[in-house]
């Protein structure tokens, strides 16, 4: 039976804001005046006119000492050392790949440090080179750490650990980087039957968690057999709470995906993208989590 | 079109997943997305419309301007489509990357509304051979989230039930010239009847199974689609096949049924909303583009 659900279009209201944590943030948009102090150094994000500081683009006030600049809340990813992200392989040059990590200019992976598999540790050779191509290809999913940022802002990326490579079936979502809370470790297996490696630049990936642990191939050997119903389910409601999530602007992280979960099981998966049950979903999900913390 | 480059075992769950009706959002191969639409919304046209399904966003206006007949079809007015593919909707269509995507969906609609049966095209004709209202419509695409040609044939529709075409009142001169003046009531206005007038629904061919509605993903692991256009009462205008892949006729007649009963209950929804909005009157709050 089809379903056609066609609705008018309701104005977006105002998410309030819950208790301030850590104290108030200077907020400013675009053309804001940050100070009238001469004696500031003036950081990204700003830029002098008539002897005011101005803000060029919408974020939180940042104070080190003199030096203000503006972070800001919507942006494109911009690399750390020791980041974890998953990417698409966009281009296969000459000794390495390039991939797209939703920043300013395409990261950069080496064939040097690719894994080999079994992971034997010898130098690269032609052939290697040759057979790039039959191991990454344009299209591809990977999960890397950042090895370096090179000075203008391209990342380098490297996948020297098993628990790293190619990803296999699943489903990816894409948000924006600024609410991927960093934590100690990106990779979880939830509870609820299926796994998530929550990439700082914004690309969270979801799949079904893998029978044996104990052998981790580092992405060589891709299972192409089908996924069971349930755990598509299972995928299928975790995607819907990730995007439920980022329409109301709260941080994602292992906690407030399973609470939203939670919160999500008496709904039906495709009912969850309605504005009115993300509404309520998020607002018990920020519930639990203010109870948690406080 | 618009595409994304997914990875091999990407399209193996989506494909899987189709197969067993159930979609990486959750929803079965005949359901569409959460659609939003709201008419009125640009002020200068005779109607406008503007339909949000997902991530496709989709602006209509219809202008009404007064000009000649065709002359095959004398005491007929007409309908000419423009569709603009806006730079902002994806980079692919920056300068004129866009214009060949735009001259296929305004053939398509061109196609979709040959059909005598559509509109009353008697309505508009003033003068037989002489003067009749053309209706422009102009087709702005805002953002490519996948399944554009459903959306834009609902906006459409959503803009001609919109529309408002002011009533003139043809006089004779004493000479033999006519002059046609319009009523200064803005209220005093003729409106189409848009019960027969078609919406396309795109049936996608992914694997074995045919899906409704399908998001950019979707769209790149299917080879074949199938564009029908039903109107309300469950009847095709029009028929087209786009893609690479081939089909199989068992699979055409499966895909025409889907499409008929999807085509029902979306002309059902659509006509809903309308009236909805209708009823609600200069009551409603104007959602527009800044909601």
């Amino acid at each position: 039976m089809a379903a056609v659900s066609m609705r008018l279009p309701v104005a977006r209201k105002a998410v309030v804001p819950s208790a301030p944590r850590g104290g108030e943030k200077h907020l400013v948009a675009p053309g804001d005046t940050i100070t009238t102090d001469t004696g500031y150094m003036r950081g990204h994000g700003t830029y002098v006119e008539e002897e005011k500081l101005i803000a060029s683009v919408a974020g939180a006030v940042e104070r080190v000492n003199k030096l203000v600049c503006v972070r800001a809340l919507k942006t494109r990813y911009n690399g750390e050392v020791g980041d974890i992200v998953v990417g698409r392989i966009t281009e296969v040059q000459q000794k390495r790949w390039k991939v797209e990590t939703n920043s300013r200019l395409d990261s950069v992976l080496l064939l040097s440090s690719m894994n080999l598999p079994g992971g034997e540790l010898r130098r690269r050779s032609a052939e290697d080179e040759l057979a790039m191509r039959d191991y990454l290809q344009e299209g591809d999913l990977i999960s890397a750490e950042v090895q370096s940022v090179f000075s203008d802002g391209a990342v380098s990326l490297h996948t020297r650990s098993l628990k790293y490579g190619k990803l296999g079936q699943g489903v990816l979502v894409q948000v924006p980087p600024s609410l991927v809370k960093r934590q100690k470790t990106h990779f979880h297996d939830l509870p609820c039957g299926a796994s998530v490696i929550l990439g700082n630049n914004g690309f969270i990936w979801i799949y079904p968690t893998p029978e044996q642990k104990d052998e981790e191939a580092g992405g060589f050997i891709t299972n192409l057999e089908p996924v069971p119903l349930s755990d598509r389910e299972v995928i299928s409601r975790l995607r819907n709470c990730i995007v439920a999530l980022v329409n109301q602007k709260l941080m994602l992280f292992d906690t407030s995906i399973l609470y939203c979960y939670e919160a999500s099981l008496p709904h039906q998966i495709k009912d969850i993208l309605k504005p009115e049950v993300m509404e309520e979903i998020v607002l018990e999900t920020r519930q639990r989590l203010l109870d948690l913390e406080g | 079109m618009a595409s994304v480059v997914l990875s091999e075992a990407e399209k193996l769950y989506i494909v899987h997943g189709v197969q067993e009706d159930l979609r990486v959002d959750g929803r079965g191969c005949e359901d569409y997305r959460c659609a939003e639409v709201e008419t009125d919304v640009v002020s200068n046209t005779s109607g406008s419309a503007r339909v949000k399904l997902g991530h496709t966003d989709i602006l209509v206006g219809v202008k009404a301007e007064m000009g000649t007949p065709k002359l095959e079809k004398p005491d007929e007015g007409y309908l000419e489509f423009f569709v603009d593919c806006s730079a902002n909707a994806t980079p692919e269509f920056e300068g004129r990357g866009g214009e060949e995507l735009g001259a296929e969906i305004a053939n398509t609609l061109y196609r979709v509304f040959s059909s005598e049966s559509s509109v009353d095209l008697k309505s508009l004709c003033i003068n037989p051979r002489e003067h009749c209202w053309i209706l422009y419509v102009d087709v702005l695409l805002l953002e490519c989230g996948g399944n554009l040609f459903d959306a834009i044939s609902i906006a459409v529709k959503a803009a001609l039930f919109n529309t408002r075409i002011p009533k003139v009142q043809v006089s004779e001169d004493e000479e033999g010239s006519k002059e046609i003046e319009l009523s200064d009531d803005p209220y005093d206005c003729i409106r189409l009847n848009v019960d027969d007038v078609p919406c396309i629904v795109t049936l996608s061919k992914i694997g074995y199974r045919h899906v409704v509605d399908a998001t950019l993903q979707e769209e790149a692991c299917s080879l074949a689609s199938l564009l029908i256009s039903v109107t309300s009462k469950g009847s095709l205008t029009s028929l087209k096949k786009v893609g690479k892949g081939s089909l199989d006729p068992e699979s055409i007649f499966e895909m025409m049924e889907t499409g008929k009963r999807v085509g029902k209950s979306l002309h059902i929804a659509l006509q809903k909303v309308l009236d909805e909005e209708e009823s609600l009157g200069s009551s409603r709050q104007k959602v527009g583009f800044l909601g």
